[in-house]
Formats: structure tokens, sequence, C-alpha cells
């Protein structure tokens, strides 16, 4: 028997999985909290023995770990346009696997440069102009991002014209700079894979030992990648083999959705519009949530959505999300409650469905009506995959999925409408992500037994 | 040769795609860095295209006739975009009808279009009118 130890160390929780590193057969799971302000290998150990009491298991030949634990990869994005470089650089941050906090365009000012040093992100994505093209914004961001008096490394994807003077104006400040092709070489075209590259050397290299997290790396040999990074990987492989699909990962605080799709028009006589869609795309929404961000599922759909869904008043709604905001950690035990926290999760995954698809247009030209494509058209994707404690403790995944996907408010969005669910009802995802690289077959075997 | 970067595209709800490939085509044949938007494309689309790839000229069709309602304040937009003294081209059946081509070309020029080509003209006659336009601005900036 060769198991390979599989770590997730989360915000809240510390996850332990082992798995079979030839055949992939799953041999347990096990959490404990995250305990990363006095020492993150407390919680881990304690997570262990509870795997060790459950599998019997105490030799591993290979262990791996993702990190989304002290606040995750955070980042800021700068780029010249909001919906060209600046979108750009905020995809290939978030395909990475961070956290974008905030996105900069144009010419940053003063203002932006305190903000920053206030925000102590830890790497910054300094993007804008195509190659050849405008030169003067990514200099002068260049020289914003030297001044703000915080310790953070710059990934330079810019214009190529410009790269050499920006990085010398950074490396001038102090500050570390690697260099990558620009996220946007062409218009129109987008190139994000070096830039992702990029920012996974520097949380390898910088971000694990600046968060606390070396403390565990003498029980493991690498903590690898981000966890959505993980995730990413692993949607990527499940699709290799099953056909395109997405993926919605519901916590307390975010949702996180993944599409692995070309989302190319499926009606014809469409145009598209806008920066075209990376394969694998990932969109963070920070203020949809089950716990933390109950709240920013009621503004969203609207109080008496959740409500009606959960057949309670608004009052009993709004009492139930006050609690749920100041006790994260309360669970529903009433069936109303377990109700609300269905109606809940729909709008959460319905919110973050059609904010991460694509929209279609009917525009009346004088030759008569055409379509016009913004985003991933999603509406023949055939799988999705649900992960999340809150979609795996309430045992009422699929009809979840299926109540956002045949909402009948937004016409025009290009959601998935008719996709088969699947639940990552023992949580693998991110344990299969981890195993890709090394152990492609194992990953293979667990994502095909559990995910299809 | 000078960078000399163009964006091109047919303005407005125009859908018609064959002469956007004809001007894509024989334009870069000329040597120009073309940004082609293909149909359909709004003002704001033109002058963000033209903000990231550095271009000097933004070249406009339009063929169905209502391209007097979609340019009109192309020039005040890219003026407060930061594209000041950009090079703005227009051509195609600008306007509705049979209307007398100077009037029209006067009409252009007052919203603040450089040059006004009428139907049916030829690739070979913008390209000889961007290039002296092209020389003459790359002359001034050496000599400033």
């Amino acid at each position: 028997m060769k198991s390979v130890l599989l770590i997730d160390f989360g915000s809240t929780y510390t996850k332990v999985t082992s798995i079979d590193a030839e055949t992939g057969r799953l041999y347990g799971t096990a959490q404990s909290f995250t305990t990363v302000e006095e020492d993150i290998s407390l919680g881990l150990e304690k997570a262990l023995s509870e795997l060790r009491s459950q599998t019997g298991i105490t030799e591993f030949v290979d262990t791996l770990a993702c990190s989304s634990a002290a606040g995750g990869l955070r980042m800021i994005a700068c780029g010249l346009v909001p919906s060209l470089t600046a979108e750009a650089a905020k995809r290939a941050a978030l395909g990475a696997g961070a956290k974008v906090i905030k996105t900069f365009a144009y010419e940053m000012t003063e203002e932006d440069e305190e903000e920053i040093e206030r925000l102590k992100p830890d790497i910054a994505l300094l993007c804008g102009g195509t190659d050849g093209g405008n030169s003067a914004c990514c200099i002068h961001n260049a020289g914003v991002l030297a001044r703000v008096n915080a310790k953070f490394p710059v990934v330079v994807a810019c214009n190529r014209s410009a790269i050499k003077k920006c990085v010398s104006i950074l490396a001038e400040a102090g500050k570390e700079t690697v260099s990558c092709e620009n996220v946007m070489p062409q218009f129109g075209q987008l190139n994000i894979l070096p830039t992702q590259k990029a920012i996974r050397d520097l949380f390898l290299k910088r971000i694990v030992s600046a968060k606390g997290l070396s403390k565990a790396q003498s029980l493991i040999s690498d903590i690898i990648m981000p966890t959505p990074a993980a995730v990413m990987e692993a949607l990527t492989l499940l699709s290799s083999f099953t056909g395109e699909l997405m993926a919605v990962d519901l916590g307390g605080a975010t949702t996180d959705i993944y599409s692995i799709t070309e989302g190319l028009p499926t009606k014809a006589g469409t145009v598209l519009r806008g920066l075209p869609e990376p394969y694998a795309k990932r969109t963070v929404e920070g203020d949809i949530g089950m716990r933390y961000s109950a709240y920013g599922v009621t503004e969203a759909v609207g109080s008496e959505r959740v409500a009606k869904l959960a057949n309670v008043s608004e009052e009993t709604l709004n009492a139930w999300i006050n609690r749920i905001h100041e006790d994260p950690g309360v669970l529903a035990k009433t069936d109303e409650e377990k109700n609300m926290d269905f109606a809940l999760a729909a709008l959460a995954v319905e919110t973050g469905l059609i904010r991460h698809s694509g929209t279609i247009e009917q525009v009346f030209t004088p030759m008569g009506v055409a379509y016009q494509q913004t985003g991933k058209d999603l509406t023949r994707c055939a799988k999705i995959v649900l992960t999340g404690g809150a979609l795996v403790r309430m045992q009422r995944a699929e009809e979840i999925a299926l109540t956002a996907m045949h909402t009948t408010l937004c016409p025009e969005s290009l959601m998935p409408r008719n996709a088969e669910v699947v639940l990552d009802k023992n949580y693998i995802l991110s344990a299969a992500g981890l195993l890709t690289k090394k152990y492609p077959e194992a990953a293979k075997a667990i994502l095909g037994k559990e995910l299809t | 040769m000078p960078n000399r970067t163009m964006v091109l595209g047919v303005i407005g709800a125009d859908v018609h795609a064959v002469g956007n490939q004809i001007l894509n085509f024989a334009f870069t044949q000329a040597g120009f860095n073309v940004v082609n938007l293909g149909v359909m494309v709004s003002q704001e689309e033109f002058i963000e295209a033209a903000i990231e790839s550095g271009a000097q000229a933004i070249v406009v069709s339009s063929l169905y006739g209502h391209g007097e309602l979609d340019c009109r304040g192309l020039r005040d937009k890219c003026d407060e975009a930061g594209l000041k003294g950009i090079l703005l081209y227009v051509g195609g059946n600008i306007v509705v009808g049979k209307q007398p081509f100077e009037e029209v070309e006067k009409r252009f020029h007052a919203m603040g279009f450089d040059k006004v080509f009428g139907p049916g003209t030829a690739p070979e006659v913008t390209i000889a009118e961007l290039i002296k336009d092209f020389e003459a601005r790359e002359k001034a900036a050496e000599n400033a």
C-alpha cells in the first residue's frame, strides 16, 4: 500500500485526505480547525491523528499540501482600460487561485498608493497596453507601486516595450519583480498562463513562509499551490475525460465558480463581444456565501425571494440571517432553518452562475435581428460539480443546483440550464488537484470514481 | 518603419462583414499594424482599443446609412479619453440616400473627422491618405 497524504489548509478547517498513489483509492478524510495564529502544525496534528485512528495508516509515501489559510493569496491587479487589460489582469490572478482584493485601471493616484499601503497585498500584478501599444500608463503605475511603503513582489506583465523600464523603476525602490509575457499581447488576445505560472512560483517561494505556513513544512514536502488552483487542476483533468464542465464552491464567506469550457456561441448569427474568455475560468463572488456573506445573497436577489423559496416570513428570514451572521458556526436544526439555508444556497448558486456566465442580447438592425454575446455561453454545459461544506452537509445539492439553473428571472443569461449535477460528497476536489502533477493516474482514478 | 497602428471596425448596429475583411487585408498588406474590431462596434470599443494599442488612427466604416448618428460625438469622446489629435477616418455609405458628397464631407469634417470617403472608394486611396497623414505626423514629431 502506497498512501499519499493530501492536506488542505483552509481558512477555517485543515482537511487531510489519504489516497493510494497507484490506484487512487480513497482511504479516508479527516478535519480539524486551522491554527494559523499559534502554530499551524497543531491543527494539522489533530486532523492527522483522527485520520490515523480512522484508517490505521501511519506511513505516507508522499505529502502534498495546498492552502487558503491566513486570507489566502491576496493580490491587487493593475491595468489600463477597465474592460481590457485591467480585466485580463484580474482574470489571470483569479485563475492562479488568488483573491483579488482590488483592481486598478488607468493611471493610479496618490490615493491609490495609500490604499495599497493599507491593503498590504501579497503580490501586485502590473499590466497595461498591448505589445507596442500604450506604455505611458504602466510606467506611471510602476512608479506608484514603487512608492508604496509595503513589502510585496510585483509581477510585471504589461506592454513588452515597457517591461524593462517598469522593472527598473520597481527594482530601484527595492521591490522584488518577476517579468512575464503580456497578458494581452494583441488586442483581443488573452495570454494569462505565463502570468499564472509566475504567481504560483512566487506563492511557493515567498508567500508560504510569510504566512506562517512554513512551520508545517517539516511535516510535508511542499505546499504546492493555493487551494483554488488545486481545484482548477482537478476540474481541468476531470474535463479531459468527461467533457466540458462547471463547478460551484459555495463557502461561508465567498462563492467560487469555475468553468472549463470554450463557451462559444451556440445560436446562429451571434457576434461575440468583449475580451476573449479563458478556457479554464474562475470567478469569485466575495459578497455571496452561506454565513458571513448571507446578507449579500438577500441584497442580490431581494429577501422576498429568499423568504418565498424557503416558505417563511421575511421577519423569520431576517432573524435567521442576523443570527448566522453573528455566529457563523451555527447549524440549521429545525425544518424551517433548513429550508432557509436551502433557499440561501439555491439563490447563492443562482447569483454565482448568472455572474459567471455570459449574456446574449438581441439587437435590431436595419437588416433584421442580430445577437450579441458577451462572455461565455454555458447553456449547453453538460455537468456541474458542487462542492463546499454547506452543500455537502445539506444533502439537497441536486435540488439546489436545479432550482438555480431553472430560474426564470434572467432570460438573457447564458447560464447552464440542464446540466447533470454531481456532488463532491467526500470533498476530494482539492486533494485530487494536488495529485495531478505527480500522480496523474491516481488523480484520474479518484476523480472518475467520485465525480462521474 | 515607425509604429503605425490603426483601429478598424464597422460602427453601430451594422453587420456588413465583407468590406471590413477586405479593408483589414488591404491595410495589413500595406504594412500597417491593424487592430480589427469587426462589425457592430461601439464608439467606446474603438476608443478602448485605441488606448490599449497606442493607435495613431481610428478608421470607421459604415455601410447601412446610419453613420451620421453613430459617428456623432466620437471626436469629443476621444479627446475626453486622452486620445487628443488621433486621426479619425470614416468611409462607406455613411448617410441616407443620395446626397451631394461635398455636403456630407463637410458635415463629417465638422464632427471632427480628418478624412471622409464616399461609397466605392478603393482601399489604395485610403492607404495613400493614411501614409501621407502618418508621415506628416512623424515629421512633426521629429521636429518637436
